[in-house]
């Protein structure tokens, strides 16, 4: 159960000059260090070594169907939202290997499980929403009848470090799902980047005792209450600056009682079921198999690869898929994320990062979806009304 | 272990119709008997083909001999069709919810099975008909395509004339000289000897006859609360991690495949879903 | 003599009649039986009969060169066994034959056409359960179509 706020009070300061000698830290103590990097015009979680691959200076503009990165005037480390590529990429690799196969002279196989030592991962610049993705996923691989054991090594030795947003997307919504700008808790270390026109620096909190140790040989000072100060008012303008919003009131029965709405063919109309924004979402977590030999025969193995509901054979059984029509693979989709995930996790699956709403192609916004449903609702309580208004003049 | 096949000899290759075939396993190493409950199945992995979920067809209370009754639909059944005495199968399992074989103690039990259907019925068969005086009436109505296509025909006389079993089979169509029913499997339902009130009902069979049963059932007067349905998806993992097999909130591969139909009664009459 | 009345009355097909009607249909009935393997009636012929089957297993045919004889369809115990005698050109479609031996009451087409042309009431009573049998046997035979148990490719759209 991760802690909300700090392990302690000790929160430190890191003048941004510095910054390398934390990654410096974190590549002492063995880990591959990931963070949001640039390429391809777009901001993606990769490898790095070095401080100077960071976006430094750069930002992201995003709304429905448009994502552009911008060059800023300042030199912000995390001056931007989510990109793409969120951590699931390296929780939950999108084609794995679960095990090979070998025939053996008793005319039949052996299987070889995938052993070896996981990759140790630190994560540098996790989001609130993102952190909470990671707990939503940890709910569905980490569960108590079936634990996915290569989500969990990699999970076990992941090391996170929270970045508090600062620089939220038009797209991001996190204050309306209760998970963001400001990161609660599961993180090692937790960041605060301050930067006016006198100073640039990191306001550190440390979550656990990892995080402590990775703060050996960091020229931290210990952080004044001014430096705090100003690191929570950064956060709090980040969380004011949201202007999405989705309203989460009953949203589990709200889906359900629309299983039959006409709506879902208007989206159909939109919708190209090309499959982004399963891609792109944190949380999502479908995937297929596929069993593959070489070519004499003799070595067979089996991968895991991402796969989306709304490929129309994700469905297909005895000659025909059962959601055929793209209006139910939408409905789906959506009905799965808000309401479904709720009967099957206990907790809603979107985290409301907005990487659907700017991945899709088309635009598709998934707060709108869920407004278009209340407002037919309300809707039909709205006409309800003048009937009961005339029944009493009568 | 749920995450790897293990591999298991075929001991016997029963074919039973022109196009389903039954595998009798064991396992190449390690314990003699697998255990499992009456309407559970297995991931059967061909090696280099593919893998499918499978219902086990044997008798839970005989754990040496596990088998497997299926129809050659598709490239991993067919490659399975192909397997002989002495190869090797993965299996991964058992998964799922079973029947409610003790919950049905003490009531009538009407089994309403469709084509293949009947595979995973004949393990709630077996384990019933082991403790026969746990039961009230057990009445079997089994529909199929046509009269070459009945699966295990001289097991069901046995039973029949054996057991305290009503069997009562019909077919689609006949050709003449074919002396029993002609007809859906529910028309065989409003006859059937056993107290609707007192009797819990275990349904089988393609959805549309899963459709059709449940109607006719709770017309005779079963309520839903005590009718069970065997639920059918696209199965990739087994273990409800994959995502393929959701219907509705529930993963078939653990929630199901065994349902009580009115837990799951929007949800079956809901299209695409 | 022992009337069929209270045999007709017993039987699913009439219930909840008046008992009029009643007196009326046992006007028109008579008991049968037929031997395993009897042909009751086949294809083509003029149909002014209908009979409610009491006990025994009766099987609807239909015979083609190159096809054989196949079943359609298999009757029993409470089914009412044809209703061609109640709609023009008042002729078989299939054979029926006893595939049991078989105890039915026959009821006279003809005569039966005649009393519901002078009684509206019992016409009516009479169309309303053969319209649920009719819907039933269609219903079922829609079923048979589907054909569920194949193993074929289903055109999506």
């Amino acid at each position: 159960m991760p802690q909300s706020g700090a392990v302690t009070e000790n929160r430190w300061i890191l003048p941004a000059a510095e910054f390398q000698q934390l990654l410096d830290s974190l590549q002492r103590l063995g880990y591959q260090i990931i963070a949001p990097t640039l390429r391809d015009d777009a901001i993606v979680l990769e490898p790095i070594e070095s401080a100077d691959d960071l976006p430094i200076g750069l930002t992201d503009e995003q709304r429905a169907a448009v994502y552009r990165v911008k060059r800023r005037a300042d030199k912000t480390f995390f001056g931007y939202a989510v990109g793409p590529r969120s951590w699931k990429y390296y929780l939950y690799p999108p084609n794995l290997r679960l095990w090979q196969a070998k025939r053996n002279g008793d005319g039949g196989f052996e299987v070889i499980p995938e052993e070896g030592e996981a990759p140790r991962y630190a994560f540098l610049g996790v989001r609130a929403c993102e952190l909470a993705a990671i707990a939503i996923q940890d709910k569905v691989f980490l569960g108590e009848e079936h634990r996915d054991h290569f989500y969990a090594r990699r999970r076990e030795n992941a090391l996170l470090i929270a970045v508090h947003c600062t620089h939220p997307a038009a797209t991001c919504f996190c204050t309306s799902m209760g998970t963001g700008p400001r990161a609660r808790g599961g993180f090692d270390l937790a960041l605060t980047e301050v930067l006016d026109s006198k100073e640039h620096f990191f306001v550190i909190e440390v979550g656990t005792e990892l995080g402590l140790a990775v703060l050996d040989g960091v020229p931290v000072q210990p952080a004044t209450e001014r430096h705090w100060q100003q690191a929570q008012q950064v956060v709090e303008n980040a969380a004011r600056r949201i202007v999405k919003r989705m309203d989460t009131t009953d949203i589990k029965d709200l889906l359900y009682r629309h299983l039959d709405s006409s709506h879902w063919e208007d989206v159909a109309k939109r919708c190209l079921t090309c499959s982004n924004c399963t891609m792109v979402c944190p949380t999502c977590f479908c995937h297929t198999v596929e069993d593959v030999t070489n070519l004499q025969g003799t070595v067979a193995e089996r991968r895991r690869k991402w796969d989306s509901c709304f490929h129309v054979d994700f469905s297909y059984i005895h000659g025909s898929p059962v959601r055929v029509s793209e209006a139910s693979r939408y409905r789906q989709w959506i009905t799965h994320k808000l309401a479904s995930w709720q009967d099957q996790f206990g907790v809603i699956g979107c985290v409301g990062c907005g990487r659907c709403i700017t991945w899709c192609p088309v635009g598709i916004d998934i707060t709108e979806e869920v407004r278009v449903l209340r407002r037919s609702e309300e809707g039909k309580a709205a006409q309800s009304s003048p009937k009961e208004e005339s029944h009493a003049n009568a | 272990m749920t995450m790897v096949p293990s591999p298991f000899r075929v001991q016997q290759v029963r074919h039973e119709t022109h196009d389903t075939f039954t595998l009798e396993l064991e396992p190449v190493k390690g314990s003699d008997s697998f255990a499992f409950q009456a309407g559970q199945f297995n991931m059967l992995y061909v090696f280099g083909v593919g893998e499918i979920p499978i219902s086990i067809s044997s008798d839970p209370t005989n754990p040496r001999i596990l088998m497997h009754t299926t129809r050659e639909v598709g490239t991993v059944t067919k490659a399975m069709g192909k397997l002989r005495r002495g190869d090797v199968i993965g299996v991964r399992g058992p998964f799922g919810t079973p029947w409610p074989v003790e919950q049905a103690e003490g009531a009538d039990v009407v089994i309403v099975a469709g084509g293949i259907g009947l595979a995973p019925l004949r393990s709630a068969l077996y384990q019933m008909l082991a403790n026969r005086d746990r039961y009230e009436k057990i009445v079997l109505l089994y529909g199929t395509r046509t009269p070459n296509d009945i699966l295990y025909r001289r097991e069901l006389q046995r039973w029949r004339s054996q057991f305290d079993l009503e069997v009562h089979i019909t077919v689609d169509r006949a050709m003449g000289g074919w002396r029993s029913n002609v007809g859906v499997v529910t028309s065989l339902i409003p006859r059937a000897p056993f107290d609707a009130r007192n009797s819990i009902a275990l349904v089988c069979g393609p959805e549309i006859m899963m459709r059709f049963t449940v109607l006719e059932l709770q017309r005779r007067g079963v309520p839903p609360s005590q009718i069970y349905i065997s639920m059918e998806r696209n199965m990739k993992c087994g273990t409800g991690i994959c995502g393929h097999c959701q219907f509705g909130p529930y993963f078939v591969c653990k929630d199901g495949p065994v349902f009580r139909y009115d837990r799951v009664q929007h949800l079956f009459e809901r299209r695409e879903i | 003599m022992r009337t069929l009345e209270p045999i007709l009355a017993e039987h699913p097909f009439f219930a909840g009649l008046d008992k009029r009607h009643l007196e009326v249909l046992t006007g028109c009935a008579s008991n049968v039986v037929f031997q395993e393997g009897h042909i009751i009636f086949r294809e083509g012929e003029e149909a002014n009969t209908f009979y409610l089957i009491r006990e025994g297993k009766v099987a609807l045919e239909i015979h083609a060169a190159g096809m054989g004889t196949i079943t359609i369809q298999t009757l029993n115990s409470g089914d009412i066994l044809g209703w061609s005698w109640l709609v023009p050109p008042y002729r078989w479609h299939f054979d029926a034959r006893a595939i049991e031996a078989t105890r039915a009451i026959a009821m006279d087409g003809e005569c039966l056409r005649r009393k519901c042309e002078q009684d509206h009431d019992l016409g009516y009573e009479l169309l309303k359960r053969f319209a649920e049998v009719i819907t039933q046997r269609l219903q079922a035979t829609r079923l048979q179509l589907l054909d569920v148990y194949s193993t074929k490719e289903r055109h999506t759209t």
